[in-house]
Formats: structure tokens, sequence, C-alpha cells
């Protein structure tokens, strides 16, 4: 009884040790050294097809880097801002210069952010809805790469069907097509992909001056 | 092998799954009341103004009250946003007074709501 006790409580530590244990380590020396407190965070630029993938992946970014501790500018009120000055889309945005950055929003850091896939994957089966994103965090003073990272969730990964015949997942693939098309399925999953993105951990952004967890990471 | 089950090895198993479970798990305080800040934003596009600025204001002016109530802060952005909707619906005022709460909070702004103030003030 004790030993099978044993056997579980060291499997478990294994697995979750191989799970969440500090991945690669990452070159942290350039966001050390800047220490920035504000991010600017441009409207992301969208290479999927979804062309809500903008500005549904821009309302999630707030939550991850402000939890982290940084002050994040008032999104929606930075694309008036650059739209006003004549930038009408994320992909003109991104070539401002960073200088003009600094100097209109007084930011310490701007963060590039680019969604890659945005929403539901037709197959025969089954469809899953995917939003991967990429992020570089630029000095806006210097212009240096301070950090970068990826990340992407799916739909799939917490929709384990379990129909037992082929024609049930057939039926069950139909509907969550049509109900995948109606509305922004995307949108709960990039609150995910943008949380795994852009949470402050090993690995990943480290902590900005307004968590208490700040240089102790 | 299978019965050697020391008592210092079966003790360590148990620590280190119980010291992982709980390292993982990683229950942090969050700093700030969000209330329905994001998902306001995200209306504001996705939504094509359906949902029109007057009910966003009362949304979050909502939220913020129930923040205060609770003691709680409200994100950075917050108040800026709710200063560019007041602007929207022509109370330049109230847009005035958000925009400063915003500067206060977070002195981090100072620069972009100085620019924002500039340009309202008559």
């Amino acid at each position: 009884m004790r030993l099978y006790f044993f056997r579980i409580c060291l499997l478990i530590a294994a697995v979750l040790l191989t799970g969440c244990a500090a991945p690669k380590s990452y070159d942290y020396a350039a966001l050390k050294q800047s220490k920035p407190r504000s991010i600017l965070v441009l409207p992301p630029l969208n290479n999927s097809p979804d062309i809500r993938a903008t500005y549904s992946f821009m309302a999630t970014v707030t939550t991850p880097l402000a939890e982290s501790g940084y002050y994040v500018f008032p999104v929606a009120l930075v694309d008036q801002t650059f739209k006003e000055n004549g930038l009408p889309n994320a992909g003109e945005m991104h070539q401002a210069p960073i200088g003009k950055i600094a100097e209109i929003f007084g930011a310490d850091a701007a963060l590039y952010i680019t969604v890659d896939q945005y929403g539901a994957q037709y197959q025969l089966l089954d469809s899953s809805v995917t939003v991967s994103a990429n992020a570089r965090l630029i000095d806006t003073r210097s212009g240096q790469l301070l950090w970068e990272g990826k990340a992407s969730a799916s739909s799939a990964e917490n929709d384990m069907n379990n129909s037992g015949s082929v024609l049930g997942m057939l039926i069950s693939g139909l509907i969550k097509q049509i109900a995948n098309s109606i509305g922004d399925k995307g949108y709960p999953i990039a609150r995910i992909t943008s949380a795994r993105l852009l949470t402050a951990k090993p690995g990943g952004l480290l902590h900005g001056p307004r968590s208490p967890r700040y240089e102790k990471d | 092998m299978e019965t050697v089950m020391t008592k210092p090895a079966y003790f360590v198993a148990l620590c280190a799954s119980f010291f992982v479970l709980t390292g993982c798990a990683d229950q942090q305080q969050s700093l700030y009341q969000w209330g329905s800040y994001e998902n306001q934003v995200y209306a504001l596009y996705a939504d094509n103004g359906r949902v029109p600025p007057e009910a966003q204001i009362t949304q979050l002016e909502a939220d913020y009250q129930k923040a205060r109530a609770a003691n709680k802060s409200v994100p950075p952005g917050y108040h800026a946003h709710l200063g560019f909707l007041y602007f929207q619906v022509g109370k330049p005022d109230q847009a005035l007074q958000s925009l400063q709460t915003e500067k206060a909070l977070f002195p981090e702004s100072t620069v972009y709501m100085d620019r924002l103030i500039a340009r309202i003030k008559p």
C-alpha cells in the first residue's frame, strides 16, 4: 500500500518536474540592464487570414503584462493615437521609428507582437481553434532587443472527444465547425496564448517594478 | 529492490511531489481588479460600435466603484481608457479628470497623459 503511494508520489514528482522545470536559460542581460517600467504594446501584426486577430489579441495583452508588474499603456487609446498620426494599420505602426514612440508616449519599452495563427483549422474529423503568436520587446531609447518569446494555445487541448463511433465524431466535428464559424472562437483562446506568452516566468519575461517579485526572478 | 522502502526515501518523494505541486500552482495574488476592462476593449473593435460608448462608460464606472469598495486598484490604462470614452461622447471635463487620475496613479504614463491633456484643454 505504502509502496504504491511512494511510486505515485515519485511519478507525480517526475511528471511535474519535467513539466515545469526551468526551461533553457535565457540571456536576460539586456533586459536586466534596461529595467523597463512601462511597456507600449503596438496593435499586433496579423499573419492569419482572420482579420479579427489584431484587435482580439490586442485586448488580451494588458492582463499578463500588468500582473507581471509593468505599466501597460491603454491599448485602444494608443491605437487611436497612431491612427491620428497617419498610421492606419498595424503594419505601418510597426514601421514607425522607435525614437518617435519614446517621444510621443514616453514608453521605456515597446512590444511588437505578430499573430501567426488565429482561428479554426478545418480537418476531416474535427476542427480546433488555435492561436499562436510571437513577441519582441524593444528598448525605446537604444532600439535594443530586450526579450523575445512565442506561445500557442488550442481548443483541442481540453477538448477531448470521447465519442466512440466514427460517425459520432463526424457529426460532432460538423457541429463544432458551425459553432466555431459563428462567434469569434479565437478570442478566448487568444487569452490563453497571451497569458502563456506574456506572464513573467522562468524562461519568459521577468517581473516588472510593480510586482512584489521584481528583481527576484 | 521492491521491498526497499526506507523512510527517508518515502519522505523525500512525498516532499518533492508536494513542493512541486504547490510550486507549480503558484497562486499569486492578483495586483489589480480588472472588471470588464479588457472585454470592453475587445467589444470596441469586435462589435463594431454595437456597444455604444455611453454603455461602456456606465459599465467601467460601475466596475471602478466595485473595485474601490473592495479596496482594490484598477489596472493600468483603465482610467485613461475611460477618459478616451468620455472624450468620444463629448464630455471633455470628465475626460480630463480621468486622464489626470491615470497620471496620478501611474506616473509612468506622464508623458503620454500630458500630451493628451494638452490636446483636450481649451
